[in-house]
């Protein structure tokens, strides 16, 4: 068939780049330059999942036509009721290729490049390609792990390694939009306190007292597992796996007295399961590619720099500017205070690290200017500081000093002045 | 608990594997619900003048795509539209081979492939058109979807049909980077599943406890002689009656009532916990101090019930009453006994050994039971007076009304909101339009569109008017009068620059949809039309405005 005129097709994008806006801005030159500035625009979309569907789909029918999709997952039968590129026939397959694949087949004219595989495989050099990247991922490690190196890649010389990183996220019927542009404004590391992980359950509690059937959940996949089936690698996809699982802790339940529990809180529990709707990602995607298309074309103001979306009661949204603060590990130039009992053991305090809204690392090696606290590798290092585990804090740190801690999920260090209670 | 059972060992069936995600939040109730409904969209309602499709009806696909996904019984596209090439710039449910065919049953078929459970069908006629053939159409759907802007005729036909057959109506406007939308319910519209966030309805009775809860505080009366591996381990609801036995011991019986008191009151427990430990101190304490200023609440009745209970549905019963007034009614008549709603029973976690957690939690569940079963007693005998019914109203439904009774809600439907047609709508906007940060500006700019669609599309006006200043500014000059009555200096000059400037913004895509702008409000509206049909969670009642300038919504009662 022969392609039409892109002025026909494109109709109505076309008349919103060619006429301003009464908010636009009064320096924007609409018309050809815009236009042909989003259509060489290169995009990197990470993520290929609940909202990857939608960025991917929205960014093609906004005009950008060079799109990147990185992700290393392949396609479940729980994914199909809302990662609408997918179909039954298409289960097992890599999510970004078939994403890819369906987008470009669908939307002439538009170039989708997939990667399978993950985030950290990648350079700086391949990050820097990109006019700005798109995330709609589920894990906070992986946006930690991106807006990190976003932040690294600045050179206050070359505006254009300055890459505007748009992120959304969402659980049931909530989510996020979020504008960051690495070290001008507050970045997912400055906010990391506003998504705090919930509250693990005490060993104790699962080991020896649980009240709960989530607690006898944990127990059969922590603790039993390790004891009945220890030389098999425990598989959450593995349907048998959950059902043992589910077994286990029905006994146990039985045993205490407890009820409630159910194959599909077992699966909820050992897989960490968030709910998700096809509309909500809707929602947060377009958000997302919205912002996206403001600006690569400067059509209309962009989000400074944070939406939040709630649908359990009615249509409640909250668009702020949450604030870059000076104390970012990531983006900040001084440590972040954390107030700590001086009695607490090494080992208790970085057990409780994982778990602090403003840190979350679950396997920080931590050193002070003058020594090593602990290191967990190479083995030599790891054995040399082990000792250190069982002192208290005071025996190690002064009130006030600052300690650095690194942790293999991502590239820089943290830095924390400890404070005592 | 039953439920625990049978699957045991087949594990979930491919169904409930698809769905697992959604399941979570609305459980199979609300799966059902959606199985059972079929959805009317009304995408486009013929040419504005010499343009050919009119509405690109974008926003209308999005949605069901996403009721589609999740499993809706079925839906129905009505759209007149023949597929043109700017189509195929916005509508991801369209494709080359779609050219010239028509765009009701193109969107059907590739709306389709999303999901083999769900049946399709399409009509490439004017709804008036279909109506005039077939009055029952309508009627066998249980919610419609509109995309506008739509001929004020056919919209106020399609609006008042919805409203004699009970079924809900969204309506939907989106052009370049803005939208609305409003959801008309059919008169009054009760929820019993809310899912409020489960701290908000924690009743734990500390202050006026029942028989069984009062002596299993007085079993612990003496925390002295417990050995330490026992009181840290005493729950703190338990810790709370001990200590407010104590209090009441030392002030003629009252409890802490006001701030200073609890503080008062949260220091002697706190003194309570032994500290001579390796932790210096006990968890439960610290969960029993932690609980004093949220859990020694009395207890009042939500006004939102409060008024549910006085409304006529409630008071005056009659034989075909619904289900919920029934109940609702039934509940009032518990809560006169003695001011309090049937129990929750939930308890929340809390550091205990396993024996003592869930022989309290019995104490909550057997006395949440004992209350079911009043409240059902009470719907019997409010059953039999009223006469035969179709079916005796099931336990389950009296069950989950009572576990919901705090949070039940009831929203008063309102029509479709239009400038000229009710004084309460005319007078919000006003009172919004004082304020310069409001989005109101936008729901005018998307009244005028309508207006000046209905009128090219009646051939009144020709088709270019939809870029013409001279009709803008003079319509919205007519908008204004009808808002202040003819006075229009009762609204600033900066208001009337913001409806200037909405009207900017909407005409920059000349009534043309976005596909981010649509994508999003696509979403919205699904989500509204999953709660309607779900009747779970809370709807939007009416009105919402999105700004993709400013990335930011606003909910309005117009």
């Amino acid at each position: 068939m022969a392609s039409a005129d892109p002025a026909t097709r494109w109709k109505y994008l076309y008349k919103a780049l060619s006429k301003p806006g009464p908010f636009s801005d009064e320096d924007w030159v609409p018309g050809s330059e815009t236009i042909s500035a989003l259509e060489s625009s290169k995009v990197l979309v990470i993520g290929a999942g609940g909202l990857g569907c939608d960025i991917l789909k929205n960014l093609a029918l906004s005009g950008f036509k060079d799109i990147h999709v990185i992700d290393m997952d392949t396609i479940d039968i729980s994914n199909l009721n809302r990662q609408f590129l997918f179909r039954q026939a298409d289960i097992g397959k890599p999510k970004a290729e078939v994403a890819a694949a369906f987008v470009e087949k669908r939307v002439k004219g538009v170039k989708i490049t997939p990667y399978v595989g993950k985030i950290q495989d990648k350079d700086e050099d391949y990050y820097m390609q990109f006019k700005l990247i798109v995330c709609g991922l589920d894990s906070i490690e992986a946006r930690r792990w991106i807006n990190s190196t976003l932040i690294g890649m600045v050179d206050f010389e070359n505006p254009e390694s300055l890459k505007p990183l748009i992120d959304g996220g969402t659980e049931g019927f909530k989510g996020q939009a979020r504008v960051i542009l690495p070290t001008l404004s507050s970045c997912i590391e400055c906010q990391l306190d506003m998504h705090a992980p919930r509250p693990a359950v005490p060993l104790c509690t699962i080991a020896t007292i649980p009240r709960q059937p989530q607690h006898c959940i944990e127990w059969a996949h922590q603790i039993a597992w390790q004891e009945k089936r220890k030389d098999e690698p425990f598989d959450s996809d593995d349907m048998e796996h959950i059902g043992w699982v589910y077994q286990t802790a029905l006994e146990r339940a039985k045993q205490f007295n407890i009820s409630g529990v159910t194959f599909q809180m077992a699966q909820g529990v050992v897989k960490n399961i968030i709910p998700a709707i096809a509309s909500t990602n809707a929602v947060i995607a377009a958000a997302t590619t919205s912002e996206a298309l403001k600006i690569a074309t400067s059509c209309n103001p962009y989000l400074e720099n944070y939406m939040m979306y709630a649908g359990e009661d009615g249509v409640y949204t909250y668009t702020f500017e949450a604030e870059k603060k000076a104390d970012c590990p990531v983006c900040g130039n001084l440590a972040r205070k954390m107030t700590v009992d001086p009695d607490m053991t090494l080992e208790a305090y970085i057990e409780t690290l994982g778990e602090r809204p403003e840190a979350q690392l679950k396997k920080p090696s931590m050193r002070t200017e003058e020594k090593t606290l602990y290191q967990r590798f190479p083995p030599q290092l790891e054995e040399q500081t082990r000792p250190n585990l069982q002192r208290k804090l005071r025996e190690l740190v002064q009130d006030g000093q600052e300690i650095a801690v690194s942790d293999p999920a991502y590239v820089i260090d943290f830095r924390y002045r400890l404070i005592f209670s | 608990m039953a439920d625990a059972f049978p699957q045991a060992l087949a594990g979930p069936s491919s169904k409930e594997r698809r769905y697992d995600r959604q399941l979570r939040l609305w459980a199979a109730s609300g799966q059902q619900s959606l199985e059972d409904s079929r959805v009317l969209l009304v995408n486009s309602d013929g040419p504005w003048g010499k343009q050919s499709t009119g509405v690109t009806g974008v926003v209308g696909v999005e949605t069901l795509k996403n009721l589609v996904l999740p499993g809706i019984g079925g839906f129905t596209i009505v759209d007149p539209a023949i597929v043109t090439e700017p189509d195929l710039g916005l509508n991801f449910f369209l494709e080359e081979e779609s050219l010239g065919k028509s765009r009701a049953e193109e969107t059907c078929r590739l709306l389709r492939e999303l999901n083999p459970d769900v049946a399709g069908s399409s009509h490439a006629k004017p709804i008036a058109e279909i109506v005039k053939e077939d009055p029952g159409f309508v009627s066998r759907h249980q919610l419609v979807l509109i995309s506008g802007p739509i001929q004020r005729s056919s919209l106020d036909m399609l609006c008042t049909a919805a409203k004699d057959n009970g079924i809900p109506v969204l309506y939907t406007r989106s052009v370049g980077f803005t939208s609305t939308f409003s959801l008309q319910l059919p008169g009054v519209f009760p929820i019993v599943e809310t899912h409020p966030d489960p701290e908000t309805t924690q009743d734990l009775r500390l202050l006026n406890p029942w028989p069984e809860l009062d002596m299993a505080g007085a079993r612990v009366m003496n925390l002295d002689s417990l050995d330490d591996h026992e009181h840290g381990h005493v729950p703190y609801i338990l810790i709370l009656l001990h200590y407010l036995d104590k209090w009441k011991r030392s002030h003629n019986g009252a409890v802490p009532s006001n701030y200073k008191e609890k503080t008062e009151f949260r220091e002697m427990v706190r003194s309570g916990a032994r500290t001579n430990n390796a932790e210096g101190g006990e968890e439960n304490f610290d969960e029993a101090v932690a609980a004093v200023l949220k859990s020694l609440n009395p207890f009042s009745l939500r006004s939102s019930l409060r008024e549910i209970f006085e409304m006529d549905e409630c008071k005056n019963l009659r034989q075909d009453s619904a289900e919920f007034w029934i109940i609702a009614a039934a509940i009032h008549e518990f809560y006169k006994k003695d001011n309090l709603l049937p129990l929750p029973g939930s308890l929340p976690d809390m550091k205990a050994q396993s024996a003592d957690y869930i022989a309290l939690q019995n104490i909550y569940k057997t006395k949440a039971r004992k209350d079911i079963e009043e409240v059902v007693g009470l719907v019997r005998s409010i059953e039999a007076r009223l006469g035969p019914r179709p079916a005796e109203i099931s336990e389950k439904d009296i069950e989950i009304f009572c576990k919901n009774a705090s949070h039940v809600k009831v929203i008063h439907g309102r029509n479709i909101p239009q400038i000229d047609a009710d004084a309460r709508t005319t007078k919000i906007i006003k009172s919004n339009l004082t304020n310069s940060d409001s989005i109101i500006p936008l729901f005018l700019a998307f009244q005028i569109l309508d207006d000046i669609v209905t009128d090219i599309q009646q051939g009144k006006i020709p088709d270019e008017s939809l870029d013409d200043d001279v009709v803008w500014n003079t319509r919205i000059d007519r908008v204004i009068g009808v808002i202040t009555s003819d006075n229009p200096a009762e609204i600033d000059e900066g208001a009337r620059e913001r409806i200037v400037q909405a009207t900017q913004e909407l005409r920059r895509t000349e009534g043309g949809e976005l596909h981010n702008t649509s994508a999003l409000t696509g979403g919205l509206v699904a989500q509204e039309a999953l709660k309607v049909i779900t009747r779970q969670y809370v709807p939007l009642d009416n009105t919402c405005i999105f700004d993709g300038v400013r990335s930011r919504s606003e909910m309005f009662k117009l």
